[in-house]
């Protein structure tokens, strides 16, 4: 990608990266580097004195069981988050595409989720799920659900899984519904002459033509419930019941903030750039051969 | 539509109005427990009708902020998200139209090194690196100001991509016939490039808009004096513990008045807002 016609100037082209790459430089690639730095250095509790200790914090990271367990939490929550999120979305997305009337009228009901904060949303849920005072703990406790999720870690899952799906169900929705509307019509048209049903048609054609769009969320979601669902948390369990929601970005706040684990909290930052950097790889690897087939 | 089914319609209609009821059932009743007082929210089951006491909590937040938890009022919490979302939203556009603008019409040694140092950025996000970045800041002497809020957040790859995506396209005649009129870079970008790009700034604007509102853990980081917190920084504070010591009345007020004005601005700007959105994640 490149111009044909350029201007030509020996100053103008820096003066103009120059505010971009100053902030990307003091806020980006410094803090970065040192998080490197530290997580190879031990600090005694005041912070005076720090010692090089090699790779011994990432050792310590993954012989703690508190770390283990943090990713395993982290596995169930983004997978649970990624498959509830696009199933309900697709499903919402099929619906919106196949009716004639009203379309935009749902589909303004249904992005404006995307505009509320994930603590705020965090908070909605915590009220309407709160142990005592709850309307729909209330609800739970008449079938006879002993609802608690300050106590019951699988409970404190649920919601937090319960309140990131209901943000994220606008964003997938959206792009269900732009992947559907893209699809040629004469395609389905064709299968209905030859005698398919609807049920059939989706799963032969739409499905499988819709399958870019799939992979494209699958890979934001992961994204999006790996960073930036800490609000979601901070605001509802704060990790609890012991660690059963403590997501690794929790940790890494919770190390580095409230523990003062400045080196253990670094390797841990070191840990979450790498995986970021993994997920953007595939996500541009699949972008620039964003194909239909 | 391929074939007319009724039943098939039916069910289509019936599983959005399940959707639109499922979303927003949340926030009716935090609607519904904004305008009640504590003691008709806290006897269970809470009540599913509006009450009358929507006046009297929505000013007692704004002026005054809660009695047992954070005592800030809301209203100047207001005041700093609009800031923080603002100079966010608008500082991204400015810088991000200036280096893809740079980096697409000129060739220049270190082009390709800036374009790179640009993208990794993408790779970085503030939750990944809190530590040193609150210390970066701290050491600038930047703690509980508008500048660290902001300025952290503004540099931006997606909107860099955003625009030098856009750039490609603005067809190559157009330069050729602003150089042979005599026009330089500056005059070209202010009345040829700017104008063109209003669409891509909307569109970038909203997300952008909607991104620094709801910022939570930087703020959280950066903020001790309360007179600097955001509104969505301001309802954490309020919840201080146990269901039934928390004031829900006002902590749903505060709730409400945090995601109104960015919920506006997805619903007016609409069109906008899926254009931003499906362009800044190409």
């Amino acid at each position: 990608m490149e111009k044909r016609v350029v201007f030509r100037s020996s100053w103008l082209p820096y003066l103009l990266v120059a505010p971009q790459i100053a902030i990307t430089v003091v806020f980006f690639f410094w803090p970065a580097f040192q998080a490197v730095f530290y997580s190879f250095f031990l600090q005694d509790a005041f912070g005076t004195q720090s010692q090089f200790v090699g790779l011994a914090n990432f050792a310590e990271l993954f012989r703690s069981e508190s770390y283990l367990n943090s990713i395993r939490v982290t596995a169930v929550f983004s997978t649970l988050v990624t498959v509830m999120g696009l199933a309900v979305a697709l499903a919402l997305a099929v619906a919106a595409d196949g009716i004639l009337r009203g379309a935009l009228a749902y589909k303004t009901l249904l992005i404006w989720p995307y505009a509320v904060a994930s603590a705020v949303a965090g908070v909605l849920f915590a009220f309407l799920f709160a142990p005592s005072v709850g309307i729909i703990s209330y609800v739970l406790r008449g079938m006879g659900v002993d609802w608690n999720w300050v106590l019951r870690g699988e409970q404190a899952m649920l919601l937090v899984v319960i309140a990131t799906v209901w943000k994220q169900i606008s964003y997938n929705f959206l792009f269900f519904l732009a992947g559907l509307q893209a699809i040629p019509r004469s395609l389905i048209e064709a299968a209905a002459i030859d005698g398919a049903g609807p049920v059939r048609r989706f799963w032969t054609i739409v499905f499988p033509l819709l399958s870019p769009t799939t992979f494209f969320l699958l890979v934001v979601n992961i994204v999006h419930a790996f960073f930036d669902t800490f609000g979601v948390i901070d605001a509802t369990t704060q990790g609890g019941p012991a660690g059963a929601t403590q997501i690794l970005v929790y940790k890494v706040y919770y190390d580095g903030v409230k523990a003062a684990d400045l080196g253990g909290s670094s390797a841990q930052s070191v840990v979450l750039m790498a995986i970021v950097i993994a997920l953007t790889v595939v996500q541009f690897r699949y972008i620039e051969r964003r194909v239909q087939y | 539509m391929v074939e007319n089914r009724p039943v098939l319609r039916f069910i289509h209609h019936l599983t959005l109005i399940a959707g639109v009821v499922a979303v927003a059932f949340p926030l009716y009743v935090t609607f519904i427990a904004s305008t009640h007082s504590l003691e008709s929210i806290l006897s269970v089951p809470m009540p599913l009708l509006p009450g009358d006491q929507l006046w009297a909590n929505y000013s007692q937040v704004l002026t005054a902020g809660s009695t047992r938890g954070a005592q800030a009022p809301v209203g100047a919490m207001m005041w700093n998200s609009l800031v923080m979302a603002l100079a966010i939203a608008l500082g991204k556009i400015a810088i991000s139209l200036i280096s893809a603008f740079a980096i697409i019409y000129f060739r220049f040694p270190l082009r390709n090194f800036f374009f790179w140092m640009i993208f990794v950025t993408l790779m970085l996000p503030v939750e990944v690196r809190i530590i040193p970045t609150f210390k970066v800041v701290s050491d600038l002497g930047m703690l509980d100001s508008y500048v660290g809020l902001t300025l952290p957040l503004i540099a931006s790859a997606t909107a860099t991509f955003l625009f030098r995506q856009f750039f490609m396209t603005i067809p190559d005649e157009l330069v050729e016939a602003a150089r042979i009129d005599g026009a330089g870079p500056l005059r070209f970008f202010w009345d040829v490039v700017v104008p063109l790009s209003k669409t891509s700034m909307a569109a970038l604007f909203v997300i952008q808009f909607i991104y620094g509102w709801n910022q939570y853990l930087w703020p959280l980081l950066i903020t001790t004096d309360e007179k600097m917190y955001t509104v969505v920084i301001g309802i954490k504070r309020m919840i201080v513990g146990g269901d039934a010591l928390t004031e829900w009345n006002l902590v749903m007020a505060t709730a409400m008045l945090a995601l109104i004005p960015p919920a506006l601005v997805v619903i007016l700007m609409q069109k906008w807002f899926v254009k931003g959105l499906v362009e800044t994640e190409k």
